[in-house]
């Protein structure tokens, strides 16, 4: 079995950006994307509005609220005596004003410069300097900022991340070198990448005029003209207590965190009013639509689709979840459905997958994605997949591979959950998309529960209509 | 959704593990099988997860002449069917376990690795012990990997990063096996057979080249005799060919691949330090200093901080078994190629001459130091380190001696190594894309301002540079 393009695909299907490209000797540096999800409101989802506990398990993480209404998410992890904290805004690219798309993220690198007690560039160094390490990222739905660090420094990081959400300050001479930084930053996910270029387009027809429509990192015509002012007047706006949460996992107890939390973080005042997402709804396309994106950089053909889905916080965790096991059973691995039609019995394809993303606040999709073998073509992959998708409609699943599939996404959740960072990754990222943390704990009974009738009809729901966005990326046309 | 949202954050925080310390409290047990097989575990019943990662002396490297590739091909097999159990039917099996395996080769080692929920540990383990024991390498199966391989390959011929590599091996190692791509070429690819899988599953998978790292709610005497039944039916000792060592030549050489990329992705490099070498922990510490150290280091500074250069500028070291290099990477737009190059030079000459500052060096060791803990915490990560730790043969005790190690290096260690790693102006680099080599950028492209010094310290002397 091999995977290796598939997860690159798979994580090119959506976009969250890094303020910086690691490598090292040790690690290959991969790219750094993510999709996220869900609904209108997001104020049902806050720690801290929710009175219950996540559940009544000791490993189940515990919400609170700070004095002045920020929420707080603590998930405990006592295996190494370190911690991940993050602070998360509610607030990404697809909060940005027309014209300056690119700025949500814009900022996220700017937030990296400087306040009055910090020097420029000194945040990162500071965090070095006492055995961390920090990063931070930004999707449609919010930007999240980020220290892995021994938990005898959490106050400092604390601090540190508390001044930067009201002390910031900018000037041209660390803005504009950075804004060069963040156009590189645009050459290597979008420009230098065919696939990038070709999900950007079948993105734009696929959200139509929603944000979700335009890339993360933003039009780049627009982002070579944000200025200081730009950066300043959208954190002022944006980032505020009552805009942010903050999570904290690893060897902690809600109880050691409360006052650290309070003190740090309790005492800012809110600077700007609590911002409420609206956002034009999506208008799915009519028909049926096509790209086909010739590139003299590529040889081998990519065939993508894009289906119109709920985001999970539209659908709620029960379709969400059977929308799961549904992708699982099609596409998931080597013994879906697609993969022994395309790649086992017709050869027509040397890889084939799908998946569905329900991690953005107001919408999501679901994509099927092939190359086809050497030698191959795009419409024999492209008419293997339509038969397979008309047999699942017409006699739906079977009981062994529903069973299978539940199982690998349980046991693939179980998984995740062994590393601090991904696990509070997951809880940030429902927590900004309208999905609880206790839909996050829960997950696995989600996906146990799901039945045969809620995977066809899941399966009715994507695959009925046929207003979805099919993208070839193609060599070159010979003249 | 769990999975959607950390499935995909995988990608994002593989940066996090860099370099690592332990928990305290974390014991590592030598057990050892009444078969005499040996593993390295770390209980750990936090999560009900265990993780196995299985090394074995042999990768591509090892590859015979005219069977480039075979590693790599038996890397998509081990899966596909073994003992009775044919692809489909071992592939159900396995995903009904819940149990994940997967198999990878380096230019040096063969590498499985392999995880299970706690609860179907057996069946997992059986499932995985006939993988490498008895696998069926079916002709059906065979062709299916290889057609993907195929793929694989072709798609890699498009990848500005894949290419700007295997230029820049080639120009170092020449005719070398480590010139050689791992995955092997099309021509190679088309040739291997059968007989070659099963020539390298009873050559490489043996038990005299194998380290075992395991981590979960396991205890010795459980995991002693699942040991013997997963691995005992190996062969005793593996037969592997004698590679040569191999030295990076002393040379400047620009490889240039012109490909119609807006951003040129620069590969450069010499020679570097094995492991073993009793200058590897102060070029390590050197290397932080200079480019391994994200936002920290001089080469971030130098190109991206002051001038946006670019997005990502590093350096590392890779030690192999039969040779070294110090590297580094670049992407930047085509027009500020030679720009950033020649500041990439002008930094690797001043640490050359003038090694690190005594600030530079505590910040280093502070980082270095302070951050291995984070290499520990999940058991993943464990059993990647218990794994390293075995193939470069730093002993069981290593995790508690390493952060001495650091701290005992000292600004005299680290000028030395970094004269005898850096000193001369060769350097070999590849690049793929479309760059402006000149250091003047073209006309009518602005670079900003140089912003004035921040009030940071200065780091080395002005004069240093070449």
């Amino acid at each position: 079995m091999l995977l290796s393009h598939e997860f690159r695909l798979r994580h090119l299907t959506a976009t969250a950006l890094l303020a910086v490209f690691l490598v090292s000797a040790a690690d290959a540096a991969p790219q750094a994307t993510l999709p996220s999800s869900p609904a209108a409101s997001a104020q049902g989802a806050e720690p801290g509005s929710d009175p219950r506990p996540v559940a009544q398990d000791p490993r189940a993480p515990e919400m609170f609220r700070l004095a002045n209404g920020m929420g707080v998410l603590v998930i405990p992890d006592h295996r190494a005596p370190v911690v991940t904290h993050m602070v998360w805004y509610r607030v990404g690219a697809a909060d940005e004003t027309p014209g300056k798309t690119g700025l949500a993220h814009f900022l996220e690198h700017l937030m990296f410069k400087g306040t009055e007690k910090i020097a420029p560039g000194e945040f990162s160094k500071t965090i070095a300097r006492n055995g961390g390490q920090d990063n931070a990222f930004t999707n449609y739905d919010f930007t999240a900022y980020y220290q892995a660090i021994a938990k005898d420094r959490l106050p400092l990081v604390m601090s540190m991340e508390a001044d930067r959400m009201t002390g910031l300050r900018l000037t041209d001479k660390e803005v504009l070198p950075e804004r060069d930084v963040v156009l590189e930053e645009l050459r290597m996910r979008l420009e230098n990448e065919p696939v990038a270029l070709l999900q950007s387009a079948m993105n734009a027809k696929l959200y139509g005029k929603h944000p979700y429509g335009r890339d993360v990192i933003g039009v780049k015509s627009e982002v070579e003209k944000l200025s200081t002012a730009d950066a300043l007047d959208f954190y002022r706006r944006f980032y505020t207590p009552n805009n942010a949460i903050l999570i904290v996992a690893g060897d902690i107890t809600g109880a050691e965190l409360k006052p650290l939390a309070e003190k740090y973080y309790g005492s800012i005042p809110d600077r700007a009013p609590t911002y409420v997402r609206k956002r034009p709804a999506v208008e799915w396309p009519k028909a049926p639509e096509r790209v086909t994106l010739h590139d003299p950089r590529v040889q081998e053909p990519t065939w993508l689709r894009f289906y119109p889905a709920p985001s999970q916080a539209g659908a709620g965790p029960r379709e969400a979840a059977a929308l799961d096991v549904l992708a699982e059973i099609l596409g998931g691995g080597t013994t879906s459905r697609l993969y022994q039609a395309l790649v086992v019995r017709e050869k027509v394809a040397s890889s084939v997958q799908s998946w569905y993303d329900g991690d953005n606040l107001d919408a999501g999709d679901f994509g099927i994605y092939a190359l086809p073998r050497l030698g191959g073509n795009l419409a024999d992959a492209e008419k293997a997949i339509a038969v397979e998708v008309a047999r699942l409609l017409k006699d739906g699943v079977a009981a062994d591979e529903l069973d299978r599939a539940k199982t690998q996404l349980v046991a693939s959740d179980i998984y995740a959950r062994d590393t601090q960072q991904t696990l509070a990754y997951a809880y940030g990222s429902a927590l900004m998309t309208g999905v609880s943390a206790r839909e996050v704990f829960e997950w696995p009974d989600y996906i146990r529960a799901v039945t045969a009738d809620d995977v066809l009809a899941a399966a009715h729901k994507v695959f009925d209509k046929s207003n979805t966005v099919t993208g070839e990326l193609l060599p070159e046309e010979k003249p | 959704m769990m999975r959607r949202r950390l499935l995909s954050f995988c990608a994002a925080l593989a940066a996090f593990s860099l370099m690592a310390a332990p928990a305290e409290a974390m014991k590592i047990e030598r057990v050892v099988s009444p078969g005499g097989i040996e593993a390295w575990l770390v209980e750990e019943s936090a999560v009900p997860v265990i993780v196995m990662h299985v090394s074995w002396e042999g990768g591509s490297a090892s590859d015979p002449k005219g069977k480039e590739g075979i590693a790599n091909l038996a890397s998509g097999l081990f899966d596909e069917g073994a003992g009775d159990l044919d692809s489909e039917t071992f592939q159900k099996k396995l995903a009904a376990t819940g149990a994940v395996m997967g198999f990878s080769e380096d230019r040096d080692y063969f590498e499985a690795s392999f995880k299970t929920l706690a609860d179907k540990r057996d069946e997992a383990f059986a499932l995985f012990g006939l993988a490498v024991t008895k696998p069926r390498f079916d002709p059906d199966a065979v062709e299916r990997i290889r057609a993907q391989i195929a793929t694989i390959i072709a798609r890699n011929m498009e990848d500005p990063g894949w290419i700007a590599a295997q230029d820049w091996y080639k120009a170092a190692y020449g005719s070398h096996p480590y010139a050689r791509p791992s995955d092997g070429t099309l021509k190679s690819l088309a040739g291997l057979t059968v007989a070659d899988l099963h020539a390298f599953k009873r050559n490489v998978l043996a038990r005299d080249n194998m380290k075992i790292a395991v981590v979960g709610p396991i205890t010795p005497a459980e995991l002693a005799p699942l040991l013997d039944r997963t691995f005992g039916a190996l062969p005793a000792h593996a037969r592997l060919p004698k590679i040569p060592e191999v030295k990076v030549a002393a040379k400047t050489k620009t490889v240039i691949e012109k490909r119609p990329f807006p951003q040129s992705v620069v590969i450069f490099g010499r020679q570097g330090l094995k492991r073993a070498d009793p200058d590897f922990v102060p070029a390590f510490v050197m290397n932080y200093v200079l480019g391994g150290g994200s936002f920290s280091s001089r080469l971030m500074e130098e190109v991206r901080e002051k001038r946006g250069l670019a997005y990502s500028v590093s350096s590392y070291l890779v030690p192999l078994r039969h040779g070294a290099m110090m590297m580094g990477e670049l992407g930047t737009k085509n027009a500020s190629v030679g720009l950033s190059l020649s500041l990439i030079r002008k930094e690797l000459a001043r640490m050359a001459a003038g090694g690190v500052t005594d600030k530079e060096l505590a910040d280093a060791k502070t980082y270095l130091t302070g951050s291995y803990p984070l290499r520990f915490n999940s058991n993943r990560k464990i059993a990647g380190e218990l794994i390293g730790i075995q193939t470069e043969n730093l002993g069981i005790d290593y995790v508690d001696r390493r952060n001495a190690m650091i701290e005992a290096v000292t600004k005299e260690d680290i000028a030395r190594v970094a004269k005898r790693l850096l000193a001369g102006n060769e350097l070999i680099v590849s690049i793929v894309g479309e760059p402006n080599m000149s250091e003047k950028l073209p006309e009518g492209t602005k670079l900003r301002p140089m912003p004035e010094p921040t009030g940071r310290p200065t780091e080395g002397a002005p004069g240093a540079s070449q």
